[in-house]
C-alpha cells in the first residue's frame, strides 16, 4: 500500500519536473512545478512529517508558486525562443548532469542505511517542532525573521517604478 | 472485518456524506440566495417552478447541462478546462477536516464524525484554500482575454492578502485550545454556550469578528466581490466560461462559502455542541448535535446572503488597504493579547 | 520501505533542477530550476529525519523553505526590474558587461 503511494508520487514528481524542463510555455512550467511541490508534500506525509508537509503546501505551493505565476502572467511573455546557432550546451549539459546524478546516487547508496523504523509517536507534530524552534533554534529563528523583513523591503524597492 | 478495512469503509462513507451535504447546500443556496434577496428587495423572486419556487435549483441544473459549451478559439484549451476542476476540488477538500458530529457508536466501534482526524488538521483547510487561488488565476489567464486576466489577477491578489489575516485570526483559538485538531477544539467547548471560544470560554471576540471579515474576502463575496462584478458587464475571471464549466465555478464559490461558515462554527461557536445541557443520551443526543451544527452553519450562510444584498462593494484599493493596513495589524494585536492572557493563565484549556 | 528509494527520487529531482538551470533561457524558468534543486535537498533532509527520528532535520527544512521564499521574492523583483529595462527575460540578451 505504501509502495503504491510512493510509486504514484514518484512518477508524478519526476514527470512534472520533466515538464518544467521541456515545455516552452512558461505558465505551463510554473503549474508543473506547483504539482511537483504538491507531490513532494505527499512524500513528506508518507514519511510522517505532517507539519512540514502542510507547510510545503501552504508556503511553497500556495504562496511562492502563486508569486511566480503572478510574475509570469504579468510579464506576458510569449513562448521562449530557440537559440540561433547550434550549441554544445544542448548535449553536454544532459551528459554532465547524468554523471553528476550517478555519482551522487552512488555516494548516498553506499551510506549505512538505518532503515525506516518506527518513529517516536510525536514525530512530525507541531508540538515537537514548535518546542525545538523556540528553545534550541531560537537564535536562527529570530535571524530568519530579520532576513524576511530585509527581503520584503528589498523586493518592494527593486520592483518600484520610481523610488 | 478488520480494523483497517473498517477504517477505509467508514472514511469513504463519511466522504460521501460530506460531499453530498456540500453539493446539497450548494443547490439549496441558489434558491435561498434568490428568494432572500427578493425578500430584502421587496419583490417576489422565483416562484414559478414548484411551490415557492423550490424546484428552481433543478431547473438551473437542467439549464446548465443543456447549454452549449463554448471554448474560445484562442484560449489555452488544457488549462481552460482544468481551472474550474481545480477550483471545485480544492473547495470540496477543505471540508474534510470539519467535524460535523460527535463520536458515534456503530457496530461496536467508535467513529468520530470527521473525514480526516489528523494532528495538524486545521492546516489542511488552509492548504486547500491556498491551492484554490490557482483555479481563479488559471481561469483568468487561459481565457486569453484582457478583462479575464486582470479580473483573475485582482481576485487572486485579494485572496492571498486575506489568507494572511484568516490564518492569523485563528491563531488566538489555537493558543487557547493548545491543539490544531478541530475535533479536540470542538470537544473543549462543551457545556453552556458562553463556554464557546468566541465568548467567555476563549475570549476570542476580536478574533471571531476578524475571521468573519476575512472569510467574506476569501470567498469573493460582497462587499469584497470587485473581481467578480468588476466592469459590471464583464464578469472577471469567469467571463469566457459557459454552461457546465461556469456552473463549476459557481458551485466552487458556494462550496467555499459553506466550508468557511463551517470553519467559523467549528473554531469559534462550538461546532456540534448544542450550548445548553440536554438530558438525552445516545442516538437522540447525537442527532440533536448534528442538527445544531447544521443550524449554526445555516445561520452563517444566511448572514452571507444578507450582507451581500445590504452593503455596497469596496473599490479595489480600499479593499487592499483594509486587508493590509486594517485587518493584519488587528490580527497581530489579537495574537499578542491572547498570548499574554494564556501565558498568565487567565484563559486556557 | 527502503529509504534509498526516497534518496534516489531526491537525486533525480536535483539533477533535473541542475539541467533546467543549465539549459533553459528564461530567467524565471531558471529560478524554477533553483526551486527544484532546493526541493530535492529538502526531500533528502526529511528522509534522514525519519531515519534518525529527531526533529532537527525538519527544522532545517523549515528554514530552507523560508529562505527559498525570500530568495524567490527578491529574485523575481530583480527579473521585473530587468524586464522594464530590456523588455525581455532572456538571459542571453542580458549581456551588458560582455565585450
Amino acid at each position: 500500500m505504501e509502495m503504491l503511494a510512493f510509486f504514484v508520487l514518484a512518477v508524478l514528481a519526476v514527470a512534472s519536473a520533466l515538464v518544467v524542463l521541456t515545455r516552452r510555455n512558461e505558465v505551463v512550467c510554473a503549474l508543473a512545478l506547483a504539482s511537483n511541490l504538491v507531490s513532494i508534500a505527499g512524500f513528506y506525509f508518507l514519511l510522517g512529517a505532517q507539519f512540514i508537509g502542510f507547510l510545503q503546501i501552504i508556503v511553497y505551493a500556495g504562496a511562492i508558486m502563486v508569486l511566480i505565476v503572478f510574475v509570469v502572467m504579468l510579464l506576458n511573455l510569449g513562448e521562449e525562443r530557440y537559440p540561433e546557432r547550434g550549441r554544445a550546451q544542448k548535449w553536454l549539459a544532459p551528459i554532465l548532469s547524468l554523471i553528476f546524478a550517478v555519482i551522487l546516487a552512488a555516494v548516498l547508496w553506499k551510506t549505512e542505511p538505518l532503515g525506516l523504523g518506527e518513529p517516536p509517536p510525536d514525530f512530525g507534530t507541531v508540538a515537537v517542532l514548535g518546542r525545538e524552534l523556540f528553545t534550541r533554534f531560537f537564535y536562527p529563528f529570530e535571524v530568519i525573521s530579520l532576513l524576511l523583513v530585509a527581503a520584503m523591503i528589498g523586493a518592494v524597492l527593486l520592483a518600484k517604478r520610481r523610488i | 472485518m478488520s480494523d483497517f478495512t473498517f477504517l477505509i469503509v467508514s472514511t469513504l462513507v463519511k466522504m460521501g456524506v460530506a460531499v453530498g451535504a456540500l453539493m446539497g447546500s450548494v443547490a439549496i443556496m441558489t434558491w435561498v440566495e434568490r428568494r432572500l434577496s427578493a425578500v430584502i428587495q421587496f419583490r417576489w423572486g422565483p416562484n414559478r417552478v414548484g411551490p415557492f419556487g423550490l424546484f428552481q435549483p433543478v431547473a438551473d441544473g437542467v439549464k446548465f447541462i443543456m447549454k452549449e459549451d463554448i471554448i474560445p478559439a484562442s484560449a489555452h484549451k488544457p488549462l481552460f478546462v482544468l481551472a474550474p476542476a481545480v477550483a471545485l476540488t480544492t473547495s470540496l477538500t477543505a471540508f474534510s477536516v470539519i467535524p460535523f458530529g460527535p463520536v458515534i457508536e456503530l457496530f461496536g466501534k467508535k467513529i468520530p464524525l470527521v473525514v480526516v482526524n489528523m494532528d495538524g488538521g486545521i492546516l489542511l483547510a488552509f492548504a486547500a484554500t491556498a491551492l484554490g487561488v490557482y483555479g481563479i488565476v488559471l481561469g483568468g489567464w487561459s481565457s486569453r482575454n484582457k478583462f479575464s486576466l486582470m479580473g483573475g489577477l485582482r481576485s487572486s491578489a485579494q485572496m492571498v492578502s486575506y489568507e494572511l489575516s484568516m490564518g492569523l485570526s485563528i491563531m488566538g483559538v489555537i493558543l487557547v485550545s493548545g491543539t490544531l485538531r478541530p475535533f479536540t477544539i470542538v470537544e473543549q467547548q462543551a457545556g453552556w454556550f458562553w463556554n464557546w471560544n468566541a465568548f467567555l470560554g476563549g475570549w476570542q471576540f476580536l478574533g471571531f469578528i476578524l475571521f468573519v471579515i476575512a472569510i467574506f474576502a476569501e470567498t469573493n463575496r460582497l462587499p469584497f466581490d470587485l473581481p467578480e462584478a468588476e466592469q459590471e458587464l464583464v464578469a472577471g475571471y469567469h467571463t469566457e466560461y459557459s454552461s457546465m464549466k461556469f456552473s463549476m465555478f459557481f458551485m466552487a464559490e458556494y462550496a467555499a462559502m459553506t466550508t468557511a461558515s463551517a470553519m467559523v462554527v467549528t473554531l469559534f461557536l462550538g461546532g456540534w455542541q448544542i450550548g445548553v445541557p440536554v438530558p438525552f443520551e445516545g442516538w437522540l443526543l447525537w442527532i440533536l448535535q448534528i442538527g445544531a451544527f447544521v443550524a449554526k452553519v445555516g445561520f452563517f450562510l444566511f448572514l452571507f446572503v444578507w450582507v451581500r444584498w445590504t452593503l455596497p462593494r469596496f473599490r479595489y484599493d480600499q479593499l487592499m488597504n483594509i486587508g493590509w493596513k486594517g485587518l493584519l495589524p488587528l490580527t497581530l494585536l489579537n495574537v499578542m493579547v491572547t498570548a499574554l492572557l494564556v501565558a498568565f493563565g487567565v484563559v486556557g484549556r | 520501505m527502503n529509504p534509498n528509494l526516497f534518496l534516489l527520487v531526491s537525486v533525480i529531482l536535483f539533477a533535473l533542477g541542475v539541467l533546467v538551470v543549465l539549459t533553459r533561457r528564461g530567467a524565471i524558468v531558471i529560478l524554477m530550476g533553483v526551486e527544484l534543486m532546493l526541493n530535492g535537498a529538502n526531500l533528502a533532509f526529511i528522509t534522514f529525519a525519519r531515519q534518525y527520528g529527531t526533529p532537527e532535520a525538519q527544522i532545517y527544512v523549515f528554514f530552507v523553505m523560508t529562505l527559498a521564499a525570500a530568495e524567490a521574492a527578491v529574485g523575481l523583483a530583480i527579473v521585473l526590474a530587468l524586464f522594464r529595462l530590456k523588455e525581455t527575460t532572456d538571459v542571453d540578451e542580458i549581456s551588458l558587461m560582455k565585450w
